[in-house]
């Protein structure tokens, strides 16, 4: 799950993570009051879950109220498209106005977990306010990577030496290492899979503040977190990855016409993958999951057929804890409650094969069965749309 | 032969009382697998399906039974302990099916086991079979496997399923399969079944489902150049996926070029593997690969 900046920096300060003195307006109105309080000049920024937005448009550094009445009035108006958005962009419901910031120094960091190192790693930069993906390409000797033994956590002498690393002056150095310090904890706390700041400030006055925080949590630690829960917004999610969530299906929303219903998400991929190499795009990928019951297998498919891309439906199902009966039988509960007539090719497989065909066949549903995966692929783009 | 798993594997099950432990216990039993345990907290004392004795603890179970391998069935919240548990008991090699543990817990239970003589398959995987020896441990349907010669390695569950299906179609019988797992944090990697597959004396050749994220099958990819003296036939999924977005696996996600499909069949070319062309391809490749070995006539 993704958060705002906002919400990262409101962690932040609950760990001692100095972050700049901030506001959240909704409305120019607010923006332009938010701007009044914090002096009369601020930077104002558009809340999205994704990166890009300095170049895109999206963070403005405003000389008076009037000006930031303004910013807010664009920013709120339209989506906004950056390069990690997707050409649709992201609605922009909040904005954060902060004070401007005096910055000597900016820097990168950075927690992720490694699967090479099979564990927490703390990423420093002192290439900070850039692209990392850019700094990794082009000077990978500046990006430092210390592996943190999940164990012992993040030790003091690993800290001192990142602060070496980042070249900081001695006056510093005891904040920065706090930072990181409490970063860790951040991380480790709320389950996140990333937490980055970037860039991390050392102001003209030698204070040590996130000018910037982003904070990714573990979907599959939210069992445990009903507190961050708080900080879901849908508006920035795709609106049937949602829903799918929702009744947890892995959904995510591509690009073609063909519609997938496949149970696992390996098999998920191939199918993807067939269907591009048969010259077909699908609109989606989708995991029904294991142990689906026909009403989740009913809510996957009106899903599906929700989406206008769709007009075909590809259903490839390798029966195991799934059934294929249970599979039929939400697929026709689906297509009747929707009175859809976007036309089906089936392939199942395994676990009670002849029943789930025979409730398809019974269904009176435009369907195209097939045995393989290459005879569904060809089916798909045989259909006549 | 097979790797991991024969005649002599004695199963038991954590969570052999929840709904799925029970399913798939029956399952595994059905299909010859000697389960001679079950544990759950609390159910100690009582019998599953008349036959199986079920306990508190793990380390009872295997005082009593001599289990000498772990499946677990185990809701997330609870599956780094139970994997905890049987590593402690002295269990040398678990199967953990769970999908869903935070990755901050298994980060910690890697270090766990990490310096214990245990060797942790999965989590969020299928399990692995023997079908020569009648050993099933996992959620695979048993009935579409064959006795044979072709080992299967898999980071995926049903897509596994479809590669054995392929196979067995063909008359290519399988040695044993492997499902890894579909985590960013599993016990065993490609390499190591590789290992194991190139010392079995009955596998001729494998057959390897890779996906996007991580860097796994690079790494199989420079042990096939170096180490392996077996043929392989190697498939990447999810070409078509969108890069930074979770594709089911949590370990499925695109983070920069080399966790692409592209990047990572460029390395297994380059180490001389039989490139699958798409999914639907995996018994043919693995038919004509074992023909120009001479595998198969």
């Amino acid at each position: 799950m993704n958060i705002h900046e906002f919400q990262a920096k409101e962690i932040f300060s609950r760990y001692g993570i100095p972050v700049p003195r901030g506001i959240v307006a909704t409305t120019p109105a607010e923006a332009k009051a938010a701007t009044q309080e914090l002096g009369g000049q601020s930077v104002v920024k558009a809340q999205i879950h994704a990166g890009g937005r300095g170049k895109s448009g999206g963070v403005q550094l405003v000389r008076s109220p009037e000006e930031a009445e303004e910013a807010a009035q664009r920013m709120l108006a339209s989506n906004l498209v950056t390069p990690q958005t997707g050409p649709g962009g992201a609605p922009v419901q909040k904005l954060l106005i902060e004070e401007l910031a005096d910055i000597k120094k900016e820097l990168y960091v950075a927690l992720t977990i490694d699967r090479g190192h099979r564990g927490p790693v703390l990423l420093v930069s002192t290439q900070g306010g850039m692209d990392i993906e850019e700094v990794a390409a082009n000077d990978p000797q500046d990006i430092h990577n210390e592996p943190i033994d999940p164990l012992s956590g993040l030790m003091p002498f690993q800290t001192r030496r990142l602060v070496r690393k980042l070249g900081l002056d001695p006056s510093v150095a005891g904040d920065a290492a706090k930072v990181l310090q409490a970063l860790y904890r951040v991380f480790v706390d709320n389950d996140c899979s990333l937490v980055e700041i970037n860039p991390l400030i050392v102001t003209g006055d030698d204070r040590v503040v996130a000018l910037d925080a982003k904070i990714n949590l573990d979907d599959d630690s939210m069992f445990r977190h009903a507190d961050l829960m708080k900080y879901r917004d849908i508006s920035q999610e795709d609106p049937l990855e949602a829903q799918a969530s929702d009744f947890d299906i892995a959904y995510v929303n591509l690009y073609g016409d063909v519609g997938c219903l496949v149970n696992g998400a390996g098999l998920a991929m191939a199918t993807l993958d067939v269907t591009n190499a048969a010259g077909a795009a699908p609109a989606n990928f989708l995991d029904v999951g294991g142990g689906a019951t026909p009403e989740k297998v009913s809510s996957a498919v009106k899903i599906i057929l929700s989406d206008p891309k769709v007009r075909r439906v590809l259903v490839n199902i390798f029966g195991g804890i799934l059934r294929c009966d249970i599979a039929g039988e939400g697929i026709v509960m689906a297509y009747k409650e929707t009175g859809s007539t976007i036309p089906l090719v089936v392939r199942m497989l395994g676990t009670n094969v002849v029943e789930g065909k025979e409730i398809l066949a019974a269904s009176g549903l435009a369907v195209v069965f097939a045995d393989t995966l290459a005879e569904a692929a060809d089916a798909i783009k045989q259909l006549q749309i | 032969m097979g790797i991991l798993v024969d005649e002599n594997t004695r199963v038991l099950v954590q969570g052999i009382t929840g709904r799925e432990g029970s399913f798939h216990a029956r399952a595994c039993m059905a299909y010859g697998t000697n389960v001679v345990a079950g544990v759950t907290p609390g159910r100690g004392g009582t019998t599953f399906e008349d036959k199986v004795p079920v306990f508190d603890s793990v380390e009872e179970a295997v005082a009593q039974t001599q289990a000498n391998m772990a499946l677990i069935f185990v809701p997330p919240a609870f599956a780094p302990d139970a994997i905890a548990e049987s590593a402690d008991a002295g269990i040398p090699l678990i199967a953990c099916i769970t999908e869903g543990i935070p990755v901050h817990d298994m980060v910690k239970i890697y270090r766990y086991i990490e310096h214990k003589p245990v060797r942790l398959i999965g989590p969020n995987c299928p399990g692995l079979i023997n079908p020569g020896a009648k050993c099933k441990i996992g959620i695979m349907p048993g009935a579409i496997h064959l006795p044979g010669r072709v080992g299967v390695l898999s980071r995926s569950g049903t897509l596994t399923y479809e590669a054995v299906g392929q196979l067995t179609a063909l008359g290519l019988g399988q040695s044993s399969c492997v499902g890894i797992g579909g985590d960013q944090i599993i016990g065993t990697n490609f390499v190591d079944v590789l290992e194991l597959f190139d010392a079995d004396p009955d596998t001729d050749a494998v057959v390897m489902i890779g996906e996007i994220g991580g860097t796994m099958e690079q790494e199989a990819a420079a042990f096939i150049k170096s180490n392996f003296s077996k043929p392989v036939a190697a498939l990447v999924v999810g070409a078509s996926a969108p890069p930074g977005k979770r594709m089911g696996h949590a370990g499925a996600i695109i983070t920069g070029e080399s966790a692409t499909a592209e990047f990572k069949l460029a390395a297994l070319k380059d180490a001389g593997a039989w490139i699958i062309p798409t999914p639907a391809d995996i018994g043919t490749t693995a038919q004509e690969m074992l023909k120009s070995n001479g595998q198969l006539t």
